[in-house]
């Protein structure tokens, strides 16, 4: 209790007197940043999982599919990396509704009218066309002697690729799958412009409550800073887990791979 | 007549006929065949460009011939001319089943880079042949110290020496207790002082009666390990035999000739 009032205490003081920041006010609404952080993780993680679902079969078309698919998904990785995310995501929140039978179909309901939907979709759609395209690029460039290897001890072509091509092109494609996470994660600032409340739309709505631009903005930036931070460990952890057989021999293996385990 | 035949066929481990392949205009194999009887070891030697590999990976359809038969213990794999007229195996089952019979040793190891040494020598066994995992590793772990990689085991592919890589492929070969082994220049690829550890190995699956195809540029090993020689010459067979007789006195000019030129 003690430590805790002087604490606050000395926040007063310092908010009060020498410091630019009102720490007393982002202390007062730390539950509503938290609040957001939550819906910008939600969004992100949630867009990130559906996006992958739906990369990993669109990436095998891409690389091994018949012409005619890989052309129709390319298209669709086309428009929605060639456009920004944000025109996306106004398209579905903004431009849905001017079609009365969307208005009055069963989805506009529970889905289509709601802003969390819509810019989950358009997240979702949107990760799923970047990772579709760096995906199939890893699958390309399976190495073809790894692959012959595979046929010639009587693999299926679903077993080979179970086995042999995703496990090894979901480790080429880790290191740029990182930026997509991290990029989705900066994209996401995007809900707070169709009345969301996530991280930045609680650092606007601050701003337009007190008329204070850094508290807001820059307590939603730490917040970023700290995701990213713990994003960029994860991955870094996941590296050294699943690329051991890319670094070079004494890296850190001299020893048998158990033995990082 | 059909049922000699079949009867014949059956004794056979592995037995070629005619087999045709062309990449467009350039004809690679012109006719060629190939009979393997149990616990024969026949080495195919040829200069490059004479069409040995490519009839080597068309025996397990890595490469699809134009014509010809295949026959794996009396099973011959379907194959015929479809509506495009492309010769092609008609039963993709059946050609998954026969491959897992015949094990393949390639020049460059293959082993699948993201795996450890033991994970690439029970990845067949398990997921192929389906049998128990437990019964697999201890399986395996006996193939590796058999070609003396056991400390090795948990090791990547890409931490380790070309000659530890090609003797684990030939580990992960033998785990699928093939009925005919598939070598394609198996050594090519090593430095010299490596092709001893590995030409080591061969021999001691020949000496064991394995049935082995392999193509190779070694000539000791052809002359002293292999029961049966073939030279391949511009995609025929130019001439085969016993080593003992075509390597002390071979009829073929262009024989005597590829092997006073790799007699430096």
């Amino acid at each position: 209790m003690e430590t805790e009032r002087t604490f606050f205490a000395y926040l007063r003081h310092i908010s009060e007197t020498t410091s630019p920041l009102d720490f007393v006010l982002i202390y007062d609404n730390l539950d509503r940043f938290v609040g957001g952080a939550l819906m910008t993780l939600q969004l992100t993680f949630l867009a990130l999982f559906l996006g992958g679902l739906l990369a990993v079969p669109m990436a095998i078309a891409r690389a091994y599919g018949r012409p005619g698919w890989s052309q129709a998904i390319w298209c669709y990785t086309y428009a929605f990396r060639g456009t920004p995310l944000l025109v996306q995501t106004y398209l579905f929140y903004f431009g849905l509704g001017q079609f009365e039978a969307v208005r009055n179909s069963f989805l506009w309901g529970p889905v289509l009218s709601d802003p969390w939907w819509c810019v989950l979709i358009a997240f979702t759609l949107n990760t799923a066309a970047y990772t579709t395209e760096f995906l199939k690029g890893a699958i390309e460039t399976t190495p073809a002697g790894e692959i012959e290897a595979s046929k010639a001890c009587g693999m299926s072509p679903f077993t080979r690729m179970r086995l042999v091509v995703l496990p090894s092109a979901f480790r080429r494609a880790l290191p740029a799958y990182s930026n997509e996470v991290i990029f989705t994660l900066h994209g996401s600032v995007i809900a707070s412009t169709v009345t969301l409340q996530d991280l930045l739309g609680v650092g606007r709505w601050l701003n337009g409550r007190y008329y204070l631009a850094y508290e807001g903005f820059i307590t939603a930036m730490v917040f970023y800073m700290g995701i990213v931070l713990l994003i960029s460990l994860l991955f870094r952890m996941a590296e050294k887990r699943y690329l051991r057989h890319l670094r070079p021999r004494g890296a850190d293996s001299a020893t048998p791979a158990q033995a990082t385990a | 007549m059909a049922v000699q035949q079949a009867i014949l066929d059956a004794e056979l481990s592995l037995r070629v006929t005619d087999l045709h392949k062309s990449y467009g205009a350039l004809e690679v194999l012109k006719g060629v065949s190939l009979e393997a009887r149990e616990g024969d070891v026949i080495s195919m030697l040829g200069s490059s460009g004479s069409g040995k590999s490519t009839f080597l990976r068309c025996i397990n359809l890595l490469e699809t011939p134009n014509s010809g038969k295949i026959c794996v213990h009396g099973e011959d794999i379907k194959m015929a001319t479809n509506r495009h007229g492309v010769f092609l195996p008609t039963d993709t089952k059946q050609v998954e089943r026969i491959r897992a019979r015949l094990a393949m040793v390639f020049q460059g190891f293959n082993l699948w880079s993201h795996m450890t040494i033991l994970e690439n020598v029970i990845a067949g066994p398990i997921h192929v042949l389906k049998q128990p995992r437990a019964e697999v590793i201890e399986k395996a772990e006996a193939m590796l110290q058999r070609v003396d990689m056991y400390e090795r085991r948990d090791y990547y592919p890409s931490h380790i020496s070309g000659g530890q890589q090609q003797r684990a492929a030939i580990a992960r070969a033998l785990a699928m207790e093939p009925e005919v082994m598939l070598f394609d220049e198996p050594t090519s690829a090593l430095d010299p002082e490596l092709v001893g550890e590995v030409l080591k190995v061969i021999r001691s699956l020949a000496e064991e009666g394995r049935t082995m195809v392999v193509v190779t540029h070694e000539m000791g090993f052809a002359r002293d390990v292999s029961n049966k020689v073939i030279f391949l010459h511009q995609g025929l067979i130019e001439e085969q035999g016993a080593p003992s007789q075509m390597f002390s006195n071979p009829n073929s000019s262009r024989f005597r000739e590829f092997l006073s030129n790799t007699r430096h």
